[in-house]
């Protein structure tokens, strides 16, 4: 197949031996697990369960709330024993609602979970629905909800499916090794999505430092027509969605678009995975396969983990660390995001858990810019990171939009070649950040706004209608005077302190 | 154990540096540096030497006045690569001065004026030798042809010394000439045949090997094009600078050459003699006054090429590539402001692109 090449990016070093090709392990059930009820893009999860409530695996202990969220369940059989604040896994480390389930050690399945003998009899919107109500989210580390993506047949015109294997980040080798073990089921999955869907073709993207991964989905995949598997370039960031779209089909997302503006939907293969349990054993997403590794850690490991395990009982189960690390990650090292503290649960989308050395981090205090060009070169968007860096340090956040920030989709290509060692992801994190709470703030004025002129304008008919009211008394009381009829007077005077309840209300 | 660290990614990082640049440009200078103190003998080391040592000291002055930390900006190899790099385009044996002048000029007025590394708009070594050129006109033409060290007719060390502090005076300036693009300056005023006069003048294997008169590091373009070539190699320079330098003296020089061979000379002149090579390859390949984007690289090079094969054919100088080089630094703004590379997603002017299958009404919302 002919594939197309994208602009800029880079070749870091991928580190992947660490961890390749070691079977995926499946972690002892741990003494307590932190489910945190915000683990996917969207709305929180609103708890179901109340403390000391026994639940049994898979029953749902959360439901989705709204149109983009996904429902949570109990990743093991055992006793609720806290519905409160934990520590979140991310770089803030600040607590979020989490509940806290003591498991029995039975593991035991909750009685209505069955799957359906023939999924593809399903009609599309049932697969999709049952996504859904198994929790599935995108597994690669974005965490956006899998059924809403399913469900993009409805308003798009869609040909093909992706699937992104190509695990570009270096160290992580949680889809290789699950492509490898259980390519079958993955092949399953992305066909039942595609039925979902609606579209005939597959395309699995697999970078050419799988070799193993790529012979085991070709041979599931042989059997069936319009799957294709493409063996694609070692480049970062190949597994950027419009990136990949753009390599394997020639054809660019528009800015601020989706891929399936141009007929595409992208999956990972391990969200593959997962619906193929969620469709044909009726399990939903309780666990999932995480690479710990990098330089300090003793033993790198591939290992099959209950949502809500801390980070601590991975590194625990791969002999701790060989050296103090420099750096704790959560995701690889392009992209992946500082883990505050050890204590911190396993989430959704948590594909890796890099314990760095100083040597392997690079870092180095940063110099002035030189402007060499390097990030311009490496920049898979087209954009002039130093420039863009320039006008946000100026405070020019207007300027640094006008520049291309809001295209800029954070994957680090800029700051990984920077000679001067500039932080350039973090200033554009940092003017993303100011740029929301700006939003958010303007959003609140404008709706202040409008709060005051609906008062003003209330204000304004309130005086017309006692006007009017006056002027009706007046023409009333000098009918009175003539018709002698006083008891009319008393509909208007009751309406005035009705108005008044009102404004309380709405203001 | 662990402090939270509000670090953002990436936590990896390509295994490049500031020093490490500035080391390897030095590094792929040693080759024909060495070959230029060789052929020159002593009064040249003692040039380079004061010229280098001179620019790290006016980089330290200049950070002491500004009250600037001296380690990090010292250490990371910009003021001596800048001394290097005048020095080169220096004459072999001109005096002590002209390498303290000139590195005061790189190094403040070029550099630091401006705010130090990265600030610049203009190439600090050109800026030097600009203003040595105008200013010093007698010492900055004064060309010797090569004497190598150890040969019984070359100045010794204290001669060195002689000539580097009062210039030169007999019995050294009998060795002095014009360069090599001087003396086809010269030849064509004289109205000779360029075509029949070459061969003598410029033998393509001197310059090769650096036989022939010229600045300190300039003769030997093998050694340099070497120089370049790894520089490329180690990714440290790209390749569209050097090439479309390369191409915009070549392209017209090989034309006109062409057209009237008794007048223009060949291609392969302006290629190896003079400041052409060690222009692609070390000095308009300056990250800091040279354009970001491939294609600004790309018009930057070619007018580079351009104008130094102009200014050598058509102005009153012999040599044109300081002033090419600095007539192209004044363009990079303009030239990074036009010709950005196009947003991932969008068209040159910075629109949306439009979905495709909008117009056939494909898209069902
Ligand atoms: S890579 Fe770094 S030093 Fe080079 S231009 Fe970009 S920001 Fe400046
Ligand atoms: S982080 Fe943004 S600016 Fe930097 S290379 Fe990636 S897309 Fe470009």
């Amino acid at each position: 197949m002919r594939l197309f090449t994208i602009r800029g990016g880079v070749h870091p070093e991928d580190r992947k031996a660490l961890s390749a090709g070691r079977p995926i392990e499946v972690l002892p059930i741990p003494k307590l697990l932190h489910i945190p009820l915000q683990q996917h893009i969207g709305a929180i999860a609103n708890p179901l369960v109340q403390r000391r409530q026994y639940v049994a695996k898979g029953e749902r202990i959360a439901h989705a709330q709204g149109a983009v969220s996904a429902p949570i369940h109990a990743p093991t059989s055992g006793r609720i024993v806290g519905l409160g604040l934990y520590p979140a896994n991310h770089p803030s480390g600040l607590s979020v609602r989490t509940i806290t389930l003591q498991p029995d050690g039975k593991d035991r399945w909750h009685k209505r979970i069955e799957g359906v003998a023939d999924p593809f009899a399903l009609e599309p919107a049932e697969i999709a629905q049952r996504v859904a109500d198994a929790g599935v989210v995108g597994l690669g580390g974005a965490t956006f909800p899998s059924a809403v993506k399913l469900g993009l047949g409805k308003r798009y015109a869609l040909s093909t499916l992706v699937i992104n294997g190509s695990e570009c980040e270096p160290y992580l080798t949680c889809d290789d090794q699950l492509m490898r073990e259980q390519a079958e089921a993955i092949v399953d999955g992305a066909r039942l999505m595609a039925r979902a869907l609606g579209v005939e073709r597959i395309l699995f993207g697999i970078e050419g430092n799988k070799p193993e991964a790529l012979a085991a989905v070709q041979q599931a995949t042989a059997a069936f027509d319009g799957v294709e598997v493409v063996r694609l370039p070692m480049r970062y960031p190949m597994g950027s969605e419009k990136h990949l779209v753009q390599t394997l089909t020639g054809k660019e997302t528009p800015a601020r678009g989706l891929t399936a503006d141009i007929g595409v939907v992208v999956h990972n293969p391990a969200t593959a995975f997962a619906v193929y349990e969620a469709l044909r054993f009726g399990q939903p997403l309780v666990s999932r396969v995480i690479s710990v590794t990098g330089g300090a850690i003793s033993a790198p490991k591939n290992l099959r983990v209950l949502i809500g395990t801390k980070i601590e009982d991975l590194v625990e189960h791969c002999s701790r660390f060989r050296e103090e690390p420099a750096r704790l990650i959560a995701g690889g090292p392009m992209m992946g995001q500082p883990i505050p503290e050890l204590r911190v649960p396993v989430m959704k989308g948590t594909n890796g858990i890099l314990a760095l050395t100083a040597a392997e981090t690079g870092r180095r205090e940063p110099a002035p810019c030189i402007r060499c060009g390097s990030c311009v070169q490496a920049c898979p968007c087209g954009l002039l990171p130093l420039a863009m860096a320039a006008q946000v340090r100026a405070g020019d956040l207007d300027a640094a939009v006008s520049s291309g920030l809001m295209d800029c989709i954070g994957c680090g290509s800029c700051a990984y070649v920077c000679p001067a060692h500039l932080p350039l992801v973090q200033c554009f994190n940092h003017a993303k950040g100011e740029l929301a709470a700006r939003g958010r703030a303007k959003q609140k004025q404008t709706e202040t706004k409008r709060l005051a002129e609906h008062r003003a304008q209330r204000l304004e008919a309130q005086k017309r209608a006692k006007r009017e009211a006056m002027a009706k008394r007046k023409r009333e009381a000098d009918l009175k005077k003539q018709a002698e009829a006083a008891a009319d007077s008393e509909g208007a005077a009751a309406s005035t302190p009705a108005a008044a309840v009102e404004e309380v209300e709405t203001c | 154990m662990l402090a939270p660290t509000l670090v953002a990614s990436p936590h990896a990082h390509a295994p490049v540096s500031i020093e490490r640049t500035m080391r390897l440009v030095m590094l792929a200078l040693l080759p024909a540096t060495l070959l230029g103190l060789w052929q020159f003998g002593w009064p040249a080391i003692v040039l380079f030497a004061v010229t280098l040592g001179a620019a790290l000291l006016f980089e330290a002055l200049a950070l002491l006045l500004a009250g600037k930390p001296l380690k990090p900006s010292l250490l990371d190899g910009s003021a001596l690569l800048t001394g290097w790099l005048l020095a080169l385009t220096l004459p072999p044996w001109a005096p002590w001065w002209i390498g303290v002048v000139g590195a005061f000029v790189a190094i403040i007025v070029g550099k630091q004026v401006f705010g130090g590394l990265g600030q610049n708009l203009f190439n600090p070594a050109m800026v030097a030798r600009v203003v040595l050129l105008v200013s010093f006109p007698l010492e900055m033409t004064q060309w010797v042809g090569p004497q190598p060290l150890f040969f019984a007719q070359t100045p010794g060390l204290g001669d060195a010394l002689t000539i580097s502090l009062d210039g030169l005076s007999a019995p050294w300036d009998a060795m002095s000439g014009a360069s090599i693009l001087g003396q086809v300056d010269l030849a064509l005023q004289q109205g000779s045949d360029l075509g029949a006069a070459m061969p003598t003048l410029f033998p393509p294997l001197g310059a090769l090997f650096g036989g022939i008169p010229g600045s300190l590091g300039e003769t030997s373009a093998l050694l340099l094009l070497l120089g370049g070539l790894f520089l490329l190699r180690k990714g440290v320079i790209d390749w569209v600078i050097p090439v479309a330098v390369l191409l915009g003296v070549a392209v017209p020089a090989s034309l006109l050459h062409l057209l009237d061979p008794t007048r223009f000379a060949g291609p392969l002149l302006h290629l190896l003699a003079g400041a052409t090579l060690l222009t692609a390859f070390f000095i308009a390949t300056d990250p800091v006054t040279s354009p970001v984007s491939r294609l600004g690289q790309a018009v930057f090079g070619a007018g580079i090429g351009l104008l130094i094969y102009l200014i050598r054919t058509f102005g009153a100088y012999p040599e044109g590539a300081a002033f090419a080089i600095l007539l192209m630094n004044a363009a990079t703004p303009m030239v990074d402001h036009y010709l950005k590379p196009r947003i991932f997603g969008r068209d040159r002017r910075g629109q949306a692109l439009p979905v495709a299958g909008d117009a056939a009404g494909e898209r069902k919302r």
